[in-house]
């Protein structure tokens, strides 16, 4: 019993605990709460007045009940979630071939390290200034439409390289591949190597050996990273905003440009929406991997 | 080892694997490129000879920009998240190895506060402080200090609602490297310390710290680089006076010249440093301890 005393020694947990738990009482949760109270105040210029009204969620669905003509919130959330469902495909796909290479095909152990290190690095520099990089690639006199027109390929600059929704999936892809990634490498390093000898003596084909055993044994990763891409890109402004030249609507840019109208209420009953439709998604993924270890 | 033959599918997927480093290198090698670009240049290729006009135009000021004293700002903003992040993970990350009531909750809040959408953060604290604000003011008043109440500006600053903001983003990454850390971790030493009469103090300091010395590093790591480049969770908390990145990003639809890439390239530069820094110690610590061995 003696590992017990050790874990007993010292400070109190609790007191260990508090200070890192009272930043997100303070600057977590509190805000949060504040959040749903203020959803329900009425809308004023400026000032923030306690009361009680469904004034804004009722302005947020004005005249959705009509789905021939989908109104601003619909056709907002549709375009966010097309951009979601877009960039989770293709982060899932390159994140789990990166991450299936790093973790089965590369053998040393320090090559590993090295080239997922490789890997992460971006992560730590600045997102704005990794979208601006573009730039010089992809806009109308970029290095991409420069050899367009050299090789004859088109006859004129193309337009929808740069500050359009390509622009905007490319950046999201770029920036959020690493989420997708870690994980599902973390995963992949857990899986007991003798699994995969047992699989290859029995018969089974690499694709074999992939499908049915290597994916269902990274489901937690490949499910964490999906939380965290869907769940980046339904309350991303940032890069829908600098990759899309400030011209596409997303949810987080709506709650943004609210917020810095000071149109508190408003901003706040739709982080409300938001995050209730980022709930239902995680809700339904986690299901989806639940749903997959019963069958 | 590497006569071995390689397995099928080696080649295909390591050709797919340079082209992503390409892909998430390129496009920064470029403008790293371009921000040496001739007084002449403009902001793609080619490049009008080679010059270091563009930093000179940065160093004097983008437009209205203090680039200057925003640099200044997010670099000691960033060393206080830093500092943050690493002592409160750490003394977090030992209560959760104890009994420790709640640890469930507190698990999975910081799990919510890092996948939940930023806006949503930034929205609430910029909500609560001035919520705060009119309280004060309300405070202030009702006490007849009126002279304190003209002068009170906003609670909102870099180092109460901005710093909050950052460590709601920093400190879930602190914890999820020491839940890493301890869960591989032998207790066996420290029982050998106690055993031989170590205070808890000097075991933490002699044993078991200079045994997570490299995850701790790894943590400060995080805490700075994420902070020094953060923008969705300060945009509407940060208060009067911008962080670098918030400059940034406002520079980007009004700024037409490689000046630009200059500040991208110092910003990235830094990041890098730190990078360095970090994975130079650990590196380091590591060789040591394999050589005490």
């Amino acid at each position: 019993m003696q590992s017990k005393n050790v874990l007993k020694s010292g400070p109190p947990a609790w007191l260990q605990a508090t200070p890192f738990g009272l930043v997100f009482v303070f600057f977590f949760i509190a805000p949060l709460i504040l959040i749903a109270a203020v959803s329900f105040w009425p809308t004023s210029d400026y000032e923030l007045v306690p009361g009680f009204t469904f004034q804004n969620y009722i302005s947020i669905f004005d005249g959705c009940s009509n789905l021939a003509e989908p109104c601003t919130t619909l056709r907002t959330y549709f375009s966010t979630l097309q951009f979601s469902l877009i960039t989770w495909a293709v982060t899932l796909v390159l994140g789990f071939s990166i991450a299936y290479f790093l973790a089965f095909h590369v053998r040393s152990s320090g090559a590993q390290t090295l080239l997922f290190i490789l890997c992460t690095i971006p992560f730590w520099t600045s997102n704005v200034i990794r979208m601006i990089s573009w730039v010089p690639l992809l806009g109308r006199n970029g290095l991409v439409n420069q050899m367009l027109l050299g090789l004859g390929v088109v006859n004129q600059p193309v337009e929808w390289l740069l500050f359009s929704q390509f622009s905007v999936v490319l950046a999201f892809v770029h920036l959020y591949t690493m989420f997708m990634l870690v994980p599902i490498f973390n995963s992949m390093m857990r899986i007991d190597r003798s699994l995969l000898e047992a699989a290859d003596d029995a018969g089974a084909t690499a694709w074999q050996t992939l499908w049915n055993v290597i994916v269902p044994l990274s489901r937690t990763g490949i499910l964490i990273g999906s939380i965290f891409v869907i769940t980046i890109v339904m309350g991303d402004f940032v890069t829908v905003g600098v990759m899309g030249g400030q011209q596409i609507a997303s949810v987080g840019k709506v709650i943004q440009v609210q917020t810095s109208y000071l149109q508190f209420p408003l901003a706040a009953a739709n982080a409300v929406v938001l995050l209730a439709v980022v709930l239902m998604i995680i809700v339904a993924l986690n299901r989806l991997v639940d749903l997959r270890k019963e069958l | 080892m590497s006569r071995e033959k390689r397995a099928k599918g080696f080649w295909p997927l390591a050709i797919v694997f340079g082209l992503f480093v390409l892909f998430l290198y390129g496009p920064v090698i470029t403008i790293f490129v371009l921000s040496f670009q001739g007084p002449e240049g403009g902001l793609t290729f080619p490049m009008r000879g080679l010059s270091t006009v563009w930093y000179q135009k940065l160093w004097e000021g983008l437009g209205v920009v203090d680039i200057g004293a925003a640099l200044r700002r997010s670099l000691a903003l960033g060393f206080v998240v830093m500092a943050l992040t690493v002592l409160l993970s750490l003394s977090a990350g030992l209560a959760f190895r104890k009994k420790l009531t709640g640890a469930n909750l507190l698990f999975y809040v910081t799990v919510a506060s890092l996948i939940m959408p930023s806006i949503i953060v930034s929205l609430g604290i910029g909500l609560q402080f001035r919520l705060i604000d009119g309280g004060l003011k309300w405070l202030l008043g009702a006490i007849g200090a009126s002279d304190m109440l003209e002068t009170y500006g906003t609670s909102l600053g870099l180092y109460t609602s901005g710093l909050g903001a950052h460590l709601t983003w920093t400190l879930p990454f602190g914890l999820l490297i020491m839940f890493a850390v301890f869960n591989r971790f032998n207790p066996a030493y420290e029982e050998a310390a106690i055993d031989q009469g170590a205070t808890p103090w000097q075991t933490f300091l002699h044993v078991v710290l200079p045994l997570i010395g490299p995850s701790v590093i790894g943590i400060g790591m995080f805490g700075f680089t994420l902070s020094w480049d953060e923008i969705a969770r300060s945009s509407q908390a940060i208060g009067d006076l911008n962080t670098l990145p918030l400059e940034l990003q406002g520079l980007t639809t009004t700024v037409t010249t490689p000046s630009i890439y200059a500040l991208g390239t110092v910003t990235t530069m830094v990041s890098l440093v730190v990078i360095a820094i970090a994975l130079t110690t650990v590196a380091v610590l590591r060789r040591r301890r394999a050589g005490k061995k």
